[in-house]
């Protein structure tokens, strides 16, 4: 019987309690820098495009949402002839940004992305690259990476010693 | 002439304030349900979401009326009319004011509980003419709250008639003029708290409905108009043992300053949002329970209420 008295009177002292509910479109709430949403494709310092086809992405993608061909450019830099996200697939789990080796792909914490029709929720490239590095800056793959393209040859990437001759008989 | 016209002139008064209530009541309980669990309740439609009822019923206008194929077709449509009507025939003996009524029986408080057993009927009939497992679920185990229900529901009342000398509400409401009979009849007033809850089939004694377990209970198979009959029956309900409570109990229309009419309307509105926050805050019991409740608490305590009081207006030489 008290117990019953006593659980009204602690469901009525939260009328005097703050309201958990955000109204959200009248108040949009600031998500945390890591918040794993829309996907974006980010540019290395020099302005070019960090992605280099690798397929990584789409092969960590538990379900198969994003679609790329690779291609080579005038410079033998590879990059993605056209890279394809469906949103409307997409689980946001964060994979492809784990998997890719040059932080190109990266979750951004936007998550306002609805659509009235389905088929804008498959972004292209140009839908998905940005300007900006995103979260990791001043990282550029080819400048540390041991592959040759043109204008940097094999050994003469940052922290790279020349190869070695493995034909030669010296130390 | 002129007395028919103000007869008339009062049922549309009384009659129509009920069913602005009633509906009101549903925006009313979700906004203090919203409170009490720290959220907002409908706050979108509309300014502070007042036009959220409007569309509501709008929605359930434009619905299909749907009667199921397997159903027994003239009963299914009668259930829902019985208890919006048992309900409201009710009121017709609810002093709000002094002279403010639509007939002043001397057997009204017999008359209320008479009509408050009609509505059994009509759940005991929407279930069975459903015609299918859970609204039928529903309705026996509302008939067998309800039936065991009424009886203290009855009896808890009867201190008050004894005390007032009188079954017209008029005259309890008058006879409550020194002291409201919340005071000397606290026990009765708990007992017919809890039986009115039963009566109108509000959460701790929800089992006929009992979404987690049947669906919806009794009214499972109805759609669109009839299920808001229900509904708005439903809120009626509230609004009419409210509305008792007041008048047995809590000295109707009496109070100082205010006119009668603000006073009953504050009295009740207070009741009601009681009946919400208990909504709010217990959970539903079991039937066990809930039968045990009725049969070994209230029903042995009404009686001992009773007696006690029928002693001591005897003592008095009452």
């Amino acid at each position: 019987m008290l117990s019953i008295l006593r659980s009204l009177l602690l469901v009525f002292k939260h009328a005097f309690h703050r309201r958990a509910t955000v109204s959200y479109p009248d108040r949009i709430r600031k998500y945390p820098a890591r918040w794993r949403g829309r996907i974006i494709l980010s540019r290395d310092p020099d302005g070019c495009e960090r992605c280099v086809a690798c397929y990584l992405c789409a092969a960590a993608c538990p379900v198969g949402c994003i679609a790329l061909q690779a291609t080579q450019d005038e410079h033998g830099r590879r990059y993605p002839e056209f890279f394809r996200i469906n949103f409307s697939r997409c689980i946001f789990c964060g994979l492809c940004e784990e998997a890719c080796p040059t932080y190109a792909i990266q979750l951004t914490p936007d998550a306002e992305m609805s659509e009235y029709d389905r088929q804008n929720m498959v972004y292209e490239k140009e839908n998905l690259l940005i300007d900006g590095q995103g979260k990791y800056h001043g990282y550029n793959f080819y400048r540390v990476a041991g592959v040759a393209i043109e204008g940097k040859d094999k050994g003469q990437s940052e922290n790279e010693r020349p190869p070695v001759d493995v034909n030669g008989l010296m130390p | 002439m002129n007395d028919t016209l103000w007869s008339l002139l009062k049922i549309v008064i009384v009659l129509g304030g009920v069913m602005f209530i009633a509906p009101g009541l549903i925006m009313v309980e979700r906004w203090l349900l919203a409170l009490w669990q720290d959220r907002w309740g409908p706050n979108r439609v509309g300014p502070v979401g007042l036009l959220q009822l409007p569309a509501d019923m709008v929605k359930l206008f434009f619905k299909e009326d749907w009667t199921p194929p397997f159903a027994d077709r003239a009963v299914f449509t009668a259930a829902p009319a019985i208890v919006l009507m048992a309900a409201l025939l009710s009121f017709a003996v609810v002093p709000v004011a002094p002279g403010l009524h639509v007939v002043d029986m001397n057997i009204a408080l017999l008359f209320f509980l008479a009509m408050s057993s009609m509505a059994v009927y009509s759940i005991a009939l929407g279930g069975w003419a459903s015609n299918s497992k859970y609204p039928l679920l529903g309705s026996l185990r509302a008939v067998g709250q309800m039936v065991s229900y009424e009886v203290f529901m009855g009896l808890s009342l009867m201190g008050v008639v004894v005390q007032a000398g009188s079954f017209s509400l008029v005259d309890i409401v008058e006879a409550q003029k020194g002291l409201w009979f919340c005071i000397p009849q606290f026990v009765g007033l708990v007992v017919f708290l809890i039986a009115g809850l039963a009566e109108t089939r509000r959460l701790p004694f929800d089992l006929p409905e009992g979404e987690n377990e049947l669906v919806a209970g009794f009214h499972s198979e109805y759609s669109g108009m009839k299920f808001a009959v229900f509904f708005v029956g439903e809120y009626v309900g509230i609004t009419l043992i409210s509305a008792l409570v007041v008048t047995l109990f809590f000295g109707g229309w009496m109070g100082p300053g205010l006119p009668p009419v603000l006073w009953f309307l504050g009295k009740m509105m207070v009741l009601i949002v009681l009946f919400i926050l208990v909504r709010g805050s217990l959970p539903r019991l079991r039937y066990d329970q809930l039968m045990g409740l009725g049969w070994k608490v209230m029903f042995p305590l009404s009686l001992a209420n009773l007696l006690i009081t029928g002693a001591i207006v005897l003592a008095r030489g009452g």
